[in-house]
């Protein structure tokens, strides 16, 4: 166990380190410096001091290892477009936002999504089974913000239960969360539908069921467990899933989140911008997958740690 | 119920056709797309498909109006004889621009398909037939890619490489064929293993001969499902980006792009203008997604529940 999760975490550190190098060097592969924009040649001198100032006019290995400095102190310099602002703060203030959207819809996704498919797999080949699949179906085909727009047209502005757009209270969640969720919940329903069917197929269901357990204790103690345990592995992709699909619907409901940060960045071209949002969220998203890993070993005693992949 | 002694008279053996197969023997292909054909949803989303491509190819041409062509008269109207999806708001017919979309969106599906196909049939039959360490070292590669987040990637290679089609699929096959590569290598890793390989090897089988005899017939159809299910995913993916503004460049217009300039008219009221792209979006996705599945079954008759 301990040697599968340091082995696990040193894989982790190389996959960081790899995507911040491809990030670092692929935006210095960019023609043109950040300060050319529109078209306006800088004065020279004060071109001079912004490119000493961002450490541009030092050869690119030593930029690399300024920034690596930086990274390890958990700094991801300022923003070019805005030399008041930095990435930290930026970070600071759009996170909050993204990671409640995030939980909330995380946690809406996992609770239907389950929900859905131990009713489908329990009423198997019945109707509300093929209801059931053909959300699944129709959840992974509509684009999210397919979803978002007609929740606005029909929540907020048809019917006008809800607040159109912006943040605030926890009515302004509900839409931007539900938009989210619609395509994980199609994806966990199928899984767990899968796996609870064949689950219920198992002598060990027969046996609770031989010793007059009732149905309800038969699906929740026994079959449950054991069907939802693949999600879990899920975990991880549905997380990234969520946080980098947040980026198109903070913008639908214009919700001051990273995605405003992320999306502004690439429309100015604010090179430490993408490569600071997009080294926090690749580091947040690996470690993710780290933690679910090692948890799947926790919650499963089954999985053995021998092999590289454990995944099943 | 009355038995009759005659019943218990043992039924006479001819042992001469006992070898004989009465049923008609089916190919590979015959059986598949005999379950294929049973299902009807999988079917429908076949003949869906070709009418989104026939109509992505002559589409553009039975309207009479020109994709490009803007025209300040007749902005933002609503669907008509004249225009039967509207007008947005630079006057350009919304029937052209959605199947000339179509066109962008198709292309963009099936090229990133494809190059992942190849890179990752490639990739992942020459690691898994190798084997050994040479297997180890290329499946290592792939599991730090395999780490991160795609859309970032993509997104990445996007800004660096500049928005346009060609970039769109190029960052899209870059994350693209990992998938497809660790599904090939576990296939062939499994079937190489398995006992007609060694027998065709224990005759004198060539590496080649087992290749094409053994190994692709039997991931054919693993590979066919696995393109078939990444179209909707690249065509996805491609609307994503172009909602997040890296898309293909004005005038040429995607799915994605005409969605997300048509978002601004939730509240203005011009609907077909955002309805009609996201129609077909969802449309060619679940195509897609329900052929995929279909086929899935029908190549793989034991995984089918």
């Amino acid at each position: 166990m301990l040697s599968f999760v340091i082995r696990r975490f040193i894989s982790m550190i190389v996959t960081l380190w790899l995507i911040i190098t491809l990030t670092f060097f692929l935006m210095h592969a960019v023609p043109g410096s950040p300060f050319e924009k529109d078209g306006k040649g800088l004065n020279e001198a004060v071109a001079a001091n912004l490119n000493a100032y961002y450490n541009l006019d030092k050869p690119l290995i030593v930029q690399y290892g300024l920034y690596l400095k930086q990274l390890v102190q958990f700094d991801l310099g300022p923003s070019i477009a805005n030399s008041s602002d930095t990435v930290n703060k930026m970070i600071a203030r759009g996170f909050p936002v993204s990671f409640q959207l995030g939980i909330v819809s995380v946690l809406f996704a996992i609770v239907t999504g389950i929900a859905l498919g131990v009713v489908a797999a329990l009423r198997h080949n019945r109707l509300i089974d093929y209801i059931a699949m053909i959300i699944a179906v129709v959840g992974i085909s509509i684009p999210s913000f397919v979803v978002a727009s007609l929740l606005i047209k029909y929540l907020a502005v048809e019917w006008k239960l809800l607040p159109t757009a912006t943040w605030g209270t926890w009515q302004h969640v509900i839409m931007p969360a539900l938009a989210l969720a619609f395509g994980p919940i199609a994806i966990i329903a199928r899984l767990t539908r899968t796996n609870m069917l064949e689950v219920l197929t198992q002598e060990y269901i027969e046996t609770a069921r031989a010793k007059g357990l009732s149905p309800a204790t038969i699906v929740i103690k026994h079959a449950l467990r054991n069907a939802v345990l693949p999600v879990v592995t899920l975990l991880g992709a549905l997380i990234a899933n969520v946080l980098t699909g947040s980026f198109v619907i903070e913008k639908i409901f214009a919700i001051p989140g990273m995605g405003k940060y992320f999306v502004a960045g690439i429309n100015n071209r604010d090179y430490s911008v993408i490569m600071g949002t997009t080294v926090f969220y690749s580091a947040l998203l690996i470690f993710m997958m780290f933690v679910v890993d090692v948890l799947y070993g926790i919650i499963d005693p089954r999985i053995k740690f021998h092999g590289k992949e454990s995944k099943g | 119920m009355i038995v009759s002694d005659d019943l218990f008279i043992p039924m006479r053996k001819d042992s001469s056709n006992a070898e004989a197969i009465v049923r008609p023997q089916l190919t590979y292909w015959q059986g598949a797309w005999i379950r294929l054909r049973g299902n009807k949803l999988a079917l429908m989303g076949l003949v869906i498909i070709i009418l989104l491509v026939g109509m992505a190819i002559v589409g553009p041409m039975i309207s009479g109006h020109d994709y490009a062509k803007q025209s300040i008269i007749s902005k933002n109207k609503a669907p008509s004889d004249a225009n039967w999806f509207g007008t947005d708001e630079f006057g350009r017919d919304v029937f052209t621009r959605v199947w000339y979309g179509a066109r962008i969106s198709l292309f963009v599906g099936l090229m990133a398909a494809l190059i992942d196909f190849f890179i990752g049939v490639l990739y992942g039959g020459i690691a898994g037939y190798l084997g050994g360490r040479v297997d180890n070292m290329m499946m290592r590669f792939v599991d730090i890619l395999y780490g991160l987040p795609y859309l970032l990637v993509v997104i990445l290679l996007m800004v660096v490489m500049g928005p346009g089609l060609m970039t769109i699929i190029v960052a899209l096959s870059a994350t693209g064929w990992i998938g497809m590569a660790r599904t090939i290598r576990g296939q062939v890793l499994q079937m190489k293993n398995s006992e007609y390989v060694l027998a065709a090897k224990t005759m004198g089988a060539k590496p080649f001969y087992i290749i094409r005899k053994h190994l692709l017939p039997n991931t054919i159809g693993i590979i066919i499902v696995y393109v078939t299910l990444s179209v909707p995913s690249a065509i996805f993916s491609e609307a994503f980006l172009s909602f997040l503004g890296l898309g293909v460049q004005a005038p040429q217009a995607s799915w994605g792009v005409m969605a997300n300039d048509g978002l601004s008219t939730l509240l203005s009221g011009h609907w077909w203008r955002l309805f009609f792209p996201a129609f077909f979006i969802s449309l060619t996705m679940l195509a897609f997604n329900v052929l995929g599945d279909g086929l899935r079954d029908a190549f793989d008759p034991k995984s089918r529940r």
